[in-house]
């Protein structure tokens, strides 16, 4: 139990599930099961953009990749567009998503290393650019994705959404890659000291390409997953998926500064963000003091789980 | 004969920085109209006894007269009162000024209206008077400065006089960055103003400057002050000797290499090239801050994996500076000592565990890393334990060539010994070892050494040649062929 405890991502679940039972409390149980697989859904969303931004914030201070957004909309329009309602061309728009993931992760990296600019800004850049080719390519049309994916995203498997199982299945990839790989040790050592990294004779920008390409290709396949769920790609549709996507990695219990990330937290903080908002719904609080209250959470949340790092040092 | 009071006089000062004791009983009197000379290789206690006097530090032990009054409580501001001022090698202007400007943050008595034009007369006269012809416009950014006009303005701001005249200059290496006209000049004022009744604290690795223009010259080593001289008393040779220990045992046995195949090679821009062979234990010497590690960095870089991990890694480093370039302070012991060999511990992609776990447990017997259990935190192990684990990183990967920084640094006495015989076995089967050290009896177990000087390789030394002496002589100016 002490051993459970100090984990850093048990403080997300702690919130998700006390949020969770206060929610269903209020409405006496009736909506128990559409609230969890609601949250789910859209939690698995948050844990596919999230699992690439904490890659990124693993390589230590100052990484980040603001062109999530950007990318989920350019690879949803552009997928769409393509597939053009047909059913036959699924797998073609997955493939056509992922390279969009690639094109933009290649070129944040080439930005970064080449012209030596701050990933902050170089991803912001980029995201101005990505967002403006998906404008360009969409003019405002709104394609109806092809109807076997709009079931699919929409519908579950044993009582369990589809996309929540995708969303696992990447998680349990990730967990892999960063706990019993190579790479995710280098990505680790990079975020905790640079030097030594290099010193130790760790490829350090082979593995930054590798993660900043890792990110944008998830935020690309959930561009393309979440343009399929909400019936059509809109050029908005990624906006709020830049906060969450940070918030999610630092409710989670992820290291800020880097080098010490966790997969699990990912999925009890998505879960937390969004039940506190259908929380406060439920309640029929205000949208002003929703903001507030969902703010004021998040920073409880965040105290509790950093307080937990200064006992143990 | 009834001698004036000291300008200054600092009485039986003792610093210890943890273990170790960077003055140990110093007792230094500056009298006026006098140049003292100062000098000893790093870590000698030069700059130590510099920040005692200039009251940046204050010491465990010791008291401090000015003109036969003690100084208490003492700091820099009372130093400065008293007419100290200091030069040192790390410049200390702030770029984005003026000249103009710095003057008037050095002065602070300079302040009120027209401020700007006192401190521009102040200044430029100063620097007529030590650089005659220097050329610099006081009204320039020190930015725009070449790194020599910086340090002639630094040097011309130490001799400047705002109302309160210096009395005692401290000039740390002040000729480090001057070409020899330049130099010639400011040690012509430096004796100008020792005749005029000022005094003057040299420090300096060129031991003719020291030699021409001290009239007292101070020798000092491991903290002490080890020889006391008036300028006369010693010659170049003499002082290169007072410098080092008297006795140097032969440590180990050297083997003479034969001419076995080069395995590192590194074209230098300037001197002789650097070349390593198999099996070789290769010295990097010289004073600190020489290009050594500049070296060592240059051949990493040069070999080291930059986008594709490399299976068979060409070269390996030892860190001297743990905590920067070393350790990865959130992890375990375990997890720091495989870092660098993590592809040989995995098989089709995965990590495995076992091979992990018995590859800690081999190198922690052998090379007695002392702990209950390689899971426990890096940072639960003494310094010269995690210094070890860095060895092991470096040693089990399959690199055929290591490089070492400095990697004793701080480690003691007990560890070093068992370290060296672990290089020595290495060495034996046929590894290569590049080793930067500042400690000298590290340099006599080397086979080969090259002494640097100003970025580039001024001597090689083999096998017997390998000595203090010889190295201490390379490392100065006008000795080395």
């Amino acid at each position: 139990m002490k051993a459970l405890f100090a984990k850093p991502w048990i403080w997300s679940f702690v919130a998700a599930v006390s949020v969770w039972l206060a929610t269903i409390g209020v409405t006496g149980g009736a909506s128990t099961v559409g609230l969890s697989q609601a949250a789910l859904t859209f939690a698995a969303f948050s844990v596919l953009v999230g699992i690439g931004q904490m890659f990124v914030i693993t390589l230590g201070p100052g990484n980040i990749d603001l062109s999530v957004p950007a990318t989920m909309a350019l690879a949803g329009t552009v997928a769409l567009k393509y597939m053009d309602g047909q059913n036959g061309l699924v797998l073609h728009g997955l493939i056509i998503a992922i390279f969009i993931g690639g094109g933009v992760g290649t070129l944040n990296y080439a930005l970064i290393k080449a012209l030596r600019i701050p990933p902050i800004i170089a991803t912001l850049s980029m995201s101005f650019v990505v967002q403006s080719a998906a404008i360009w390519t969409n003019r405002g049309l709104r394609i109806k994705p092809p109807q076997v994916l709009a079931d699919f995203t929409t519908s579950t498997s044993l009582g369990i959404p589809n996309i929540a199982l995708v969303a696992l299945l990447m998680s349990a990839v990730a967990w892999v890659l960063l706990h019993r790989t190579p790479y995710g040790r280098w990505i680790m050592a990079i975020g905790q000291s640079l030097p030594a990294a290099r010193m130790a004779g760790i490829a350090v920008d082979g593995n930054r390409f590798v993660t900043y390409l890792f990110c944008a290709i998830l935020a690309a396949i959930c561009g393309y997953l979440l343009a399929c769920f909400s019936g059509g790609a809109a050029l908005n549709m990624g906006s709020e998926y830049l906060l969450m996507s940070i918030a999610v990695v630092v409710i989670g219990g992820t290291a800020v500064a880097g080098g010490d990330s966790n997969v699990p937290g990912i999925w009890g903080a998505s879960l937390f963000m969004f039940l506190v908002v259908s929380m406060l719904n439920t309640y029929g609080v205000g949208a002003g003091v929703r903001l507030i209250m969902t703010g004021v959470i998040i920073i409880t949340v965040i105290l509790l789980a950093s307080g937990r790092k200064d006992a143990i040092r | 004969m009834l001698l004036p009071p000291a300008v200054f006089e600092v009485s039986d000062a003792a610093v210890r920085f943890g273990e170790v004791r960077a003055l140990d009983g110093v007792s230094l009197a500056i009298l006026p109209g006098e140049c003292i000379g100062l000098v000893g290789h790093n870590g000698a206690g030069k700059s130590t006894i510099v920040s005692v006097i200039n009251g940046g530090l204050t010491p465990q032990q010791g008291e401090i007269f000015s003109d036969g009054t003690r100084l208490a409580p003492y700091g820099i501001g009372v130093a400065r009162n008293r007419g100290v001022r200091c030069v040192f090698q790390e410049l200390s202007l702030c770029p984005n000024l003026s000249i103009i400007e710095n003057t008037r943050i050095m002065h602070r008595t300079l302040g009120g209206f027209g401020w700007r034009a006192r401190a521009r007369a102040i200044i430029a006269a100063s620097l007529d008077a030590v650089f005659p012809g220097h050329g610099i416009d006081v009204g320039d950014q020190v930015g725009v400065l070449s790194i020599a006009q910086r340090q002639m303005v630094e040097i011309a701001m130490a001799f400047s006089d705002a109302g309160q005249p210096p009395r005692l200059v401290i000039l740390d290496e002040p000729t480090s960055s001057l070409d020899a006209g330049l130099a010639t000049q400011l040690l012509a004022h430096v004796r100008r103003f020792v005749a005029a009744g000022g005094a003057v604290i040299l420090i300096s690795h060129m031991l003719n400057e020291i030699l021409e223009t001290a009239s007292r010259i101070v020798v000092m080593k491991d903290g002490k002050i080890v020889a006391e001289r008036a300028a006369g008393g010693f010659d170049h040779a003499g002082l290169v000797k007072a410098m080092g220990s008297v006795a140097t045992h032969q440590a180990t046995a050297r083997r003479s290499t034969g001419a076995s195949q080069s395995v590192l090679d590194l074209p230098m821009a300037k001197g002789q090239p650097f070349r390593a062979c198999k099996g070789e234990v290769v010295g990097l010497a010289g004073l600190g801050g020489h290009g050594q590690t500049r070296m060592l960095l240059a051949l990493f870089d040069h070999h080291a994996p930059q986008w594709w991990p490399r299976r068979d890694p060409a070269v390996t480093f030892v860190a001297g500076d743990r905590r920067e370039n070393g350790i990865f302070d959130r992890w375990s012991i375990l997890k720091n000592m495989t870092i660098a060999t993590l592809s040989d511990l995995s098989r089709r992609g995965l990590l495995q565990d076992g091979a992990e776990t018995a590859r800690g447990a081999t190198w922690k017997t052998r090379i007695e890393i002392r702990t209950a259990n390689m899971e426990n935190p890096i940072l639960s192990l003494s310094g010269g334990n995690q210094q070890k684990v860095l060895f092991a990183r470096a040693l089990s990967t399959r690199a055929p060539v290591v490089l070492m920084d400095d990697p004793m640094r701080g480690v003691d006495v007990g560890t070093k010994q068992e370290v060296y015989g672990i290089i020595r076995t290495e060495a034996e089967a046929g590894r290569t070892f590049v080793w930067y050290s500042t400690e000298m009896e590290e340099m006599q177990l080397c086979d080969r050494v090259y002494v640097f000087r100003e970025g580039v390789i001024v001597a090689e030394l083999t096998g017997d040649a390998i000595s203090e002496h010889n190295i201490l002589a390379a490392s100065f100016e006008g000795t080395a062929a």
